[in-house]
């Protein structure tokens, strides 16, 4: 298979005179437009998804990889004595930048949405939560749990990573099947198309018998075809791509209760990636055509 | 330009042609008869590069057909205008545009050429047919179109299968005038025909060379014809 520019040039050269001698091809021509529009809106989602799917998977394993909480459970007396004797710790910790307590305000402002603004927190046994950020690859969990044993028995090192890695697995893995959705619909596009452009010179058998007695070159006969199926295909998906991302921009925004859904869509410069589904629609069709027509005119001479 | 040399042709039924030698020199005229069924249609076939010989060798224009690549034998088809048995029209293009087809599929320039097809389409009488579409045509109207066809791009060669079996005689009169001229033009013409009749009124005009096909052989026909 040969691909070359000059090819595909002039498949934009229209060619009133090839498109005349081959005649209308009906159903195909409307089955290819439908099927690259309704491949390309799929198509679209699809590609929404797994670049969604890729952000999360970013920021969370960005915030996996830099923040954990230790969490002091002390009774009362012992606790601002335990906090610092944890913060110390923290300091000859290797891997770790810095450590911070949490204040009493912030403590609250975590707890707000389950408990409401109006919360005692004096009057409650509250743990203190000490903010660790971490520098390089991060600090030895199981080594700080035994040192941290010994100077503040009532501190528990919160790993992040217990929770966050299977989310982080799970969006990763959502991504992969976004892009293996992805090369499905390709393929199915191209036997959806194949099986047309079959139709079509099976149709035209005739045509092309007459047209290489009087001495038509196979690249004349094929590019008769190639241009049509995708010129077809090319305007397929474009409606597909139009209405898959005014599909994806209507999309209910829910950004407050935040989370996996209002990732959904395109963000910035990411609403170009749909941009490319048309023209490899396109390519995908002009190969299966051409194929498709090189061997039908191979059984003739 | 067109050469055979001990062609043989075999297919699933058995030998159908064998031991064929023949070459058609430029400005020759060869006249082609046998029964029917006898393979006439067959060797025109063979000289214009649609079938490969089981045996032997066929020169076109020096190549052999062996070894012509795909684009070789459309280039071939450019240079031997054929006047098929059944015509082979496409029916959803006009008369006209089928006759100025060769011109189409070889990127000619049809607008500069448009003089040459209206001449060309009157030399055949077919001038107020220019716009209907070939199922619409008599019998002879469809095989006259059909060497306007053949010779649109100026062919160094005609081969024309039965170009009068569909017409009356003063109509095969005319097309037997219009292959003539075409030959005193320089073309090389074989017309492969069992119109015994149209033989003889050709060599009134023409110095021609008669071939039959008999028991698979090609011989020289007798001078009664
Ligand atoms: N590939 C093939 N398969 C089957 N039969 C074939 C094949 N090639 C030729 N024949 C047979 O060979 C015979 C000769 O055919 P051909 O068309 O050459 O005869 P013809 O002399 O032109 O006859 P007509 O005068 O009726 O046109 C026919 O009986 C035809 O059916
Ligand atoms: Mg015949």
């Amino acid at each position: 298979m040969s691909l070359n520019v000059s090819a595909i040039s002039s498949l934009f050269s229209s060619d009133s005179q090839a498109d005349k001698v081959v005649p209308p091809t009906g159903f195909t021509a409307t089955l290819t437009l439908f099927s690259a529009a309704a491949m390309s809106f799929l198509a679209v989602f699809a590609l929404a998804l797994s670049l969604a799917t890729g952000r999360l998977a970013e920021r969370w394993g960005a915030e996996l990889a830099r923040t954990s909480t230790i969490r002091i459970s002390a009774p009362e007396g012992q606790l601002l004595a335990q906090t610092e004797a944890a913060l110390r710790v923290l300091e000859t910790t290797k891997g770790v930048l810095s450590a911070r307590a949490l204040t009493a305000e912030e403590q609250q402002a975590l707890l707000e949405p389950w408990f409401g603004p109006d919360l005692p927190l004096e009057a409650l046994p509250i743990p203190q939560l000490i903010e660790v950020i971490e520098e390089g690859d991060g600090f030895d969990a199981e080594g700080l749990r035994l040192r941290l044993s010994a100077e503040a028995p009532g501190a528990v090192v919160d790993d992040h990573t217990r929770w966050c890695r299977p989310l982080v697995r799970a969006a990763t893995r959502l991504r992969m099947l976004g892009l293996f959705s992805i090369l499905l619909i390709g393929l199915a596009t191209a036997a959806m198309i194949t099986l047309a452009a079959n139709a079509a010179l099976a149709a035209n058998t005739q045509v092309i018998s007459v047209l290489r007695l009087v001495g038509a070159r196979d690249s004349y006969i094929s590019s008769a075809f190639e241009r049509r199926f995708t010129l077809r295909a090319l305007s397929g998906a474009a409606v597909g791509v139009g209405l898959g991302c005014l599909a994806v921009f209507l999309l209910p925004s829910a950004q407050a209760t935040g989370g996996f859904l209002t990732g959904l869509g395109f963000q910035g410069w990411h609403w170009l990636w749909p941009a490319i589904i048309p023209p490899l629609t396109a390519l995908v069709a002009f190969a299966a055509t051409r194929t498709a027509a090189r061997r039908t005119l191979g059984n003739m001479r | 330009m067109i050469e055979l040399e001990n062609v043989g042709y075999s297919y699933g039924g058995g030998e159908l042609l064998s031991d064929i030698s023949l070459k058609l020199q430029s400005g020759s005229f060869h006249f082609l008869t046998g029964p029917s069924g006898a393979g006439k249609t067959t060797m025109l076939k063979l000289c214009y590069g649609a079938l490969i010989p089981t045996a032997g060798h066929v020169r076109l224009f020096e190549a052999d057909v062996r070894d012509l690549e795909r684009d070789d034998v459309a280039m071939v088809r450019r240079r031997v205008g054929v006047v098929h048995q059944d015509c082979q029209f496409l029916d959803h293009l006009t008369v006209a545009d089928n006759i100025a087809l060769p011109l189409m599929v070889s990127g000619g320039d049809l607008l500069a050429e448009s003089a040459n097809l209206k001449e060309l389409t009157n030399w055949v009488g077919l001038t107020n047919r220019a716009n209907a579409y070939p199922p619409e045509l008599s019998g002879g109207e469809r095989q006259r179109a059909a060497l306007a066809r053949a010779v649109i791009m100026s062919p160094d060669v005609i081969l024309a299968d039965e170009p009068t079996g569909n017409v009356d005689w003063e109509m095969s009169q005319r097309l037997l005038r219009l292959l003539v001229e075409l030959n005193r033009m320089g073309k090389t013409i074989m017309i492969a025909t069992h119109d015994l009749a149209l033989i003889r009124a050709a060599k009134a005009h023409v110095q021609a060379r008669v071939l039959r096909i008999s028991n698979r052989r090609l011989q020289l026909a007798g001078a009664d014809l």
